[in-house]
């Protein structure tokens, strides 16, 4: 090194704002912990190459969960496991970034494993640096994926037996099996020649992510002195004596001067774009005039629910079509939880003057139920003063609720009149339009050439959309 | 202000952001880190330079897990103002 002083490495914030100590200085790591040499060979190396700046680091779950405390850089919380994944995403996404995927044991190699083996395998250009120190620390103690064979954790408390437990996961040697990754080598903290290697190869990953050359991983053998319950200076002799036996240090994979650098060309993300690549037709439909209607209808939070076949998801995502088409803010929330046959199926709908917050209709000011158990079950939802249309062509029974505005609506048999039953979504529609008057027929029409899928059925569910809007004018009046 | 040029090296350590576990201590070649006899705020003995025989090698700063507790001056070091030792 060039530089007559070390110090803490730029791409460190200089306080840790976010982190909840006194002083915002000193990181949450226990004494001694392997955490922190990791995080300042990764910081030193991100000064010296200059890239603090483009770097977005994936936080893992686990202690250095709050890694985004300390590095200014950008940062991301993955969900466990997951932040190969979300790497993934993010280097996809922005191919000049330099992404970091920071994991522990536990995180990696047990619920993440799919993750890392995948992401490994598509030769994602990351860089991964898998801190191992065989067992789970922020939780306490227990194995981990890495505990070695006999040794103790609270989960483990005669020493793991392989024929219990299994055999310590070999993550660089399971890597470096694959075809894609570029580099791997497994280091170790526990002496100053051995942490220098660590920063040697920590500068090595980040760079062959910069010579755009591919996936590395780093494995590095760290200690956890409160899940060992050591003092730090033992725990470095506990890694020489017990970890380096079971986990070979040294470079298991490294094709860096063979494979030529790829860059991944920019993704155009456009919605044009995306629809073109899919067929769909880029459809400019023109917006329609919201009439004037009654304040109490408006910003309704709806739930259609019936039995699957009635075209309730489709009803539905046609009301909020129709609000889309006079220019609110809509959203559709399909809900067809585990009783998908036999049960009910629902759907959730906003159509709001103001951006909708959550799609998620739990007090629906207006009900509209398709069979029996649909009434029954959302009826005392439905707050005061709120609207609930039912079919009294299958429902027997008659709404409770006195406090609410009702709409009895034959839709099934009108529909069946009409020479097709499955028109009853579009009646129902339409009478409810009409009644409130948020939609106007023109719109309905409109909506019909988006939400009808085959062009021959639009006549007959015009025909039921004008047969609904007169009976929700007339319910109206009466 | 006049430039001055550190002619030994020199290493220091913030006690209030050390947290005593020792591995610069043990790091040390020359063995010129000690723990000092006080606690810091946090309960910890702290590591100190005993003030002589520094080589500016820099082991302990990267034995340190912590990221600012320790900083190492090397010979040559140019600095300006306040004395660095």
């Amino acid at each position: 090194m060039a530089s007559k002083i070390l110090q803490k490495p730029e791409a460190f914030y200089k306080r840790y704002e976010r982190n909840p100590s006194s002083d915002k200085k000193s990181p949450h790591y226990c004494p001694g912990c392997g955490h922190g040499n990791v995080h300042k060979f990764i910081a030193e190396a991100l000064d010296d190459y200059n890239v603090a700046d483009q770097t977005i680091l994936i936080s893992p779950v686990g202690c250095s969960v709050f890694a985004y405390y300390y590095f200014d850089t950008g940062n991301i919380q993955a969900a466990h496991g997951r932040a190969p994944a979300v790497a993934t995403g993010i280097k996809r996404a922005h191919p000049h970034s330099i992404v970091i995927s920071y994991q522990g044991d536990g995180d990696l190699a047990a619920i993440g494993t799919a993750e890392i083996l995948h992401a490994a395998n598509r030769g994602e250009n990351i860089t991964v640096f898998f801190v191992n120190n065989a067992i789970y620390g922020m939780t306490g103690g227990q194995m981990a994926p890495t505990t070695l064979v006999d040794q103790y954790s609270t989960t483990t408390p005669r020493g793991r037996n392989p024929h219990n437990e299994g055999y310590p996961i070999k993550v660089a040697e399971l890597i470096s099996q694959l075809e894609a990754p570029v580099y791997v080598e497994r280091v170790s903290l526990h002496d100053t020649k051995n942490r220098n290697k660590a920063r040697r190869a920590v500068r090595k990953a980040l760079k062959n992510q910069i010579d755009n050359l591919g996936f590395s991983l780093v494995e590095i053998l760290s200690p956890c002195t409160s899940g060992w319950k050591m003092d730090a200076v033992p725990s470095m002799k506990w890694i020489e004596e017990n970890m380096v036996p079971q986990f070979p240090l040294g470079v298991f994979k490294d094709i860096t001067d063979e494979v030529e650098p790829y860059e991944r060309p920019e993704m155009d993300l456009s919605a044009q774009d995306i629809k073109k690549a899919l067929g769909l037709e880029v459809v400019e439909s023109e917006s329609f005039e919201k009439p004037d209607f009654p304040n109490k209808y408006k910003n309704p939070e709806i739930k259609v629910a019936g039995f699957g076949g009635q075209g309730v998801l489709l009803l539905g995502a046609a009301m909020a079509q129709a609000g889309m088409l006079e220019d609110y803010h809509v959203s559709w929330l399909p809900s067809y939880g585990p009783e998908m046959r036999g049960g009910t199926a629902n759907c959730h709908v906003n159509i709001r003057d103001i951006e909708v917050g959550s799609p998620m209709v739990t007090n629906p000011t207006v009900l509209i139920a398709l069979n029996r158990p649909s009434l029954e079950k959302f009826e005392n939802d439905v707050p005061e003063g709120g609207l609930i249309i039912y079919d009294t062509s299958l429902i027997d029974i008659e709404v409770k609720r006195t406090d609410v505005e009702v709409m009895p609506l034959p839709a099934t048999k009108m529909a069946d009149e009409l020479g097709n039953t499955r028109t009853a979504n579009m009646i129902t529609l339409a009478a409810y339009a009409a009644y409130t008057g948020i939609f106007s027929k023109e719109t309905l029409y409109e909506t019909l050439n988006t939400a009808i899928k085959h062009k021959k059925f639009i006549d007959i569910n015009k025909k039921a959309i004008d047969l609904g809007y007169e009976f929700g004018l007339k319910s109206k009046l009466s | 202000m006049e430039k001055k040029i550190l002619d030994k090296p020199f290493v220091r350590v913030y006690p209030e952001l050390c947290k005593g576990c020792e591995l610069c201590i043990d790091a040390c070649p020359p063995q010129v880190l000690k723990f000092h006899e006080k606690f810091n705020s946090k309960g910890y003995h702290y590591a100190t330079y005993i003030g002589e025989n520094c080589t500016g090698c820099g082991i302990c700063y990267y034995a340190c897990p912590e990221p600012e507790a320790i900083v190492v001056y090397k010979k040559g070091y140019e600095y300006e103002g306040e004395e660095v030792a």
